[in-house]
């Protein structure tokens, strides 16, 4: 009976498993890092994200008030006052006044101090110093102890990474300059290789074939091999490094690509369409405009987020054609490698600055994969 | 009037295969011309040359005398309804009607008042702001139609329209278009099918094509009662027409055939003393035979038989199995199976054919 159509086989179940690991298996370094973005250096450094919604705990050496701020009070002399500093709760679970022995008295409990006198710490973190004789020295008393760290989660970093008006990570520059490489070098090569395709697709001239055959052999040309040629040829032409140079470089290797799918997607519109448009009386650029290009949006929508995600993750293209000495036009992918060395041990700005560049081709996946699925022919022919 | 004129037209691929050759055709303004034929005849090849979508290869089409060879389609005066429907899905039902009229540049208001004259013609009134996806597979075929009308063409070219609907709404689709000419009598069309019963029902003019070229062009009852040839006699009616060899034993105002197995066939067709002893195949349509009592044309054993209520079509085999005959007897004919019945025709509609043309 397994054959039966539409009965469940154990086919579908593997699919529904191996869907649902690579689900997690994407997700979980993406949530890690969008947690990791809103914690503190200090709640990063009690454990990992996946604990960002547990209390923590973190021991805390803390001191009492100096002697000098000592009363005297029925023949005893006196230091109280709170542990925590203005503005900040403390959770106290244990606590001890010597560093071998941190958890030697719960919140409440009084202890002697090695140097006469008892003390008392309440959970909260206030305290009561007593003794016969004057407290002597310059510092307050030494306590240890351990505190719960509730979880805590704050905008900071995104504003230090992308609004700090010093703007010393410079992320937030390296973001515009990014926008500013990616946007024109995704429009662009879908404008040309729009009305490329639609010609090897649908118009009749000598050599089609072979032209088709010529683009689909670009495909395999490694980049690499172009790169050095390429760049002689922008400084002798005067376009030099900058943002033209990298759109034409972005532009000239997407376009084989977007030429063969484009046209492979247009060449399997239904004929008849575009035969009866002809016979309304439209011309090519209308038929193009009015017909191909809304027809085929899937095909665009497919290409523009494969265009738009590995120019925005790309580094050496960039590094190439784009990135000089001036500083000014590092891209994000070129500043987040600059960061690991300088910022190495700060993860929570790395972490910010991670998700800045993900998020965008997230956005830009999200709100366009709608169109890879839907089919957009239904009842035009049968 | 003549209004499309084909002379020597022949078309032919570039690897050399010759679909079509030396087609020579008048049609006349307000016509509805049938192009049948079997399937890969080039019937949709001839229309869609027509419509410029297919260059000619050799000969002159004509309309309204000046010659069409060259122009684009748009400027032929025409307007093709596809058998796919090919509707802009993503345009609704009055911008597919609109967007011949768009791209002409016409006046928004003279663009409405056409697509809702077209749209009433076509009881589409409902529908004018939906998706073809939207539509059932007759309505979309009614827009197909109500696209070709809005541009108001001198013709009309229809590529099977009918052929992906379901039986009982191509029978309805067919009565509108039937209309629709009506509705239209000076317009022209030109309709391909591979359906008799729309050739036959909706033509003033069939065109069967066969071999390359034309068959024979005539009325649906001219190709019905006075075949050109073998072809043509066969292919219209159905099931097909019945030949039997024979050789003619008598002529004059009758003709007496005897056929080689063995009865005998007299046909009202009248012929010359040459004609005596030409050897000839004697066709009758299933519909015109009838059980004969002494006198017979054709001895067979029934092998199956269908009954249909309103008549029985009878599968005959003669004793020598050489030949299978059908014939189409009114009323219920069961108890005929496995007997040996003798079969005769009114000489009115008996056809003979000698070297696979007619003789009239």
């Amino acid at each position: 009976m397994d054959n039966i159509a539409g009965s469940k086989s154990s086919l579908r179940w593997a699919v529904h498993l191996s869907v649902a690991f690579l689900v997690v298996l994407w997700l979980i370094p993406t949530v890690g890092l969008l947690v990791s973005s809103f914690r503190t250096t200090d709640q990063i450094s009690t454990g990992g994200w996946w604990r960002a919604l547990m209390t923590a705990e973190h021991n805390l050496i803390l001191r009492t008030a100096p002697p000098s701020t000592q009363t005297q009070i029925n023949g005893k002399y006196v230091v109280t006052g709170s542990l925590a500093k203005s503005g900040t709760d403390l959770d106290i679970r244990v606590w001890g006044v010597s560093s071998r022995a941190i958890d030697d008295y719960t919140p409440g409990a009084t202890a002697k101090l090695s140097k006469g006198g008892e003390i008392t710490v309440s959970k909260d973190g206030h305290y009561r110093m007593e003794h016969t004789l004057p407290f002597t020295g310059k510092r307050g008393t030494r306590i240890f102890l351990s505190s719960a760290l509730p979880p805590e989660f704050t905008l900071d970093n995104y504003h230090k990474v992308l609004f700090d008006p010093k703007n010393v990570e410079g992320m937030g520059q390296a973001f515009l300059t990014t926008m500013i490489v990616t946007i024109p070098a995704t429009i662009i090569p879908i404008l040309i290789a729009a009305f490329a395709a639609y010609a090897l697709a649908w118009m009749q001239f000598p050599g089609r074939a072979l032209l088709v055959a010529f683009i689909v052999g670009l495909l395999v040309v490694p980049l690499q091999l172009a790169l050095i040629p390429l760049l002689k040829l922008h400084l002798n032409i005067g376009i030099g490094k900058g943002f033209i140079g990298v759109w034409l470089a972005h532009t000239a290797f997407g376009m084989p690509l977007a030429i063969y799918l484009l046209r492979n997607y247009m060449v399997g519109l239904p004929k008849d369409i575009i035969e009866n448009a002809r016979i309304d009386g439209a011309t090519d650029f209308q038929i193009f405009m009015k017909l191909i290009v809304p027809l085929s949006f899937p095909a665009l929508a497919a290409f523009s987020i494969f265009q738009f995600l590995w120019t925005w993750n790309d580094l050496l293209v960039a590094k190439v054609f784009l990135i000089d000495s001036s500083g000014q036009t590092v891209v994000m992918t070129a500043k987040l490698v600059e960061m690991l060395g300088t910022r190495g041990g700060n993860w929570e700005i790395l972490a910010t600055s991670a998700f800045v560049s993900i998020v965008v081709p997230l956005l830009v996946f999200f709100s366009l994969q709608k169109y890879l699925v839907r089919g957009l022919l239904a009842g035009s022919v049968k | 009037m003549t209004q499309l004129k084909l002379s020597n037209i022949d078309k032919s691929y570039g690897n050399g295969v010759c679909v079509l050759k030396d087609i020579n055709l008048d049609i006349n303004s307000g016509e509805l011309l049938v192009f049948v034929g079997p399937s890969g005849c080039g019937k949709s090849t001839l229309l869609r040359m027509i419509a410029g979508l297919e260059t000619i290869t050799a000969g002159e089409l004509q309309i309204n005398g000046q010659s069409m060879n060259d122009m684009p389609p748009s400027k032929r005066g025409i307007a093709m309804v596809f058998q796919s429907y090919a509707l802009y899905p993503h345009l609704t039902v009055r911008e597919n009607m609109a967007f011949a009229l768009k791209i002409a540049k016409q006046s928004p208001a003279q663009i409405d008042a056409a697509v809702d004259n077209a749209a009433k013609k076509l009881q589409l009134e409902d529908y004018l702001d939906r998706l073809p996806k939207a539509l059932s597979g007759g309505q979309r075929q009614r827009v197909a139609i109500g696209r070709a009308i809005v541009r108001d063409p001198q013709v009309f070219l229809f590529d099977e329209p009918l052929s992906n609907l379901d039986a009982a709404l191509r029978v309805a689709t067919r009565i509108e278009i039937a209309r629709l000419k009506e509705s239209m009598p000076d317009r022209t069309m030109i309709y391909v099918t591979h359906d008799q019963v729309e050739a036959m029902t909706l033509a003033t003019r069939i065109v069967v094509l066969a071999d390359k070229g034309i068959a024979q062009v005539g009325t649906p009852l001219e190709l019905y009662n006075t075949p050109a040839n073998e072809f043509v006699a066969q292919f219209i009616g159905s099931p097909a027409m019945n030949l039997m060899p024979g050789k003619i034993v008598a002529t004059g105002e009758q003709t007496t055939v005897h056929l080689d197995a063995g009865g005998v066939a007299i046909s009202n067709i009248s012929t010359i003393d040459a004609d005596a002893g030409k050897v000839v195949n004697v066709g009758v349509r299933p519909e015109d035979l009838m059980l004969a009592s002494g006198e017979f044309m054709l001895e067979a054993k029934v092998d199956i038989t269908e009954a249909l209520g309103e008549y029985t079509l009878l599968y005959l085999q003669q004793t020598d199995g050489a030949e299978n005959f059908i014939a189409k007897l009114s009323g219920t004919h069961k108890e005929l199976r496995d007997q040996t019945i003798q079969l005769m025709a009114n000489p009115g509609k008996v056809h003979l054919f000698h070297e696979g043309l007619g003789m009239h």
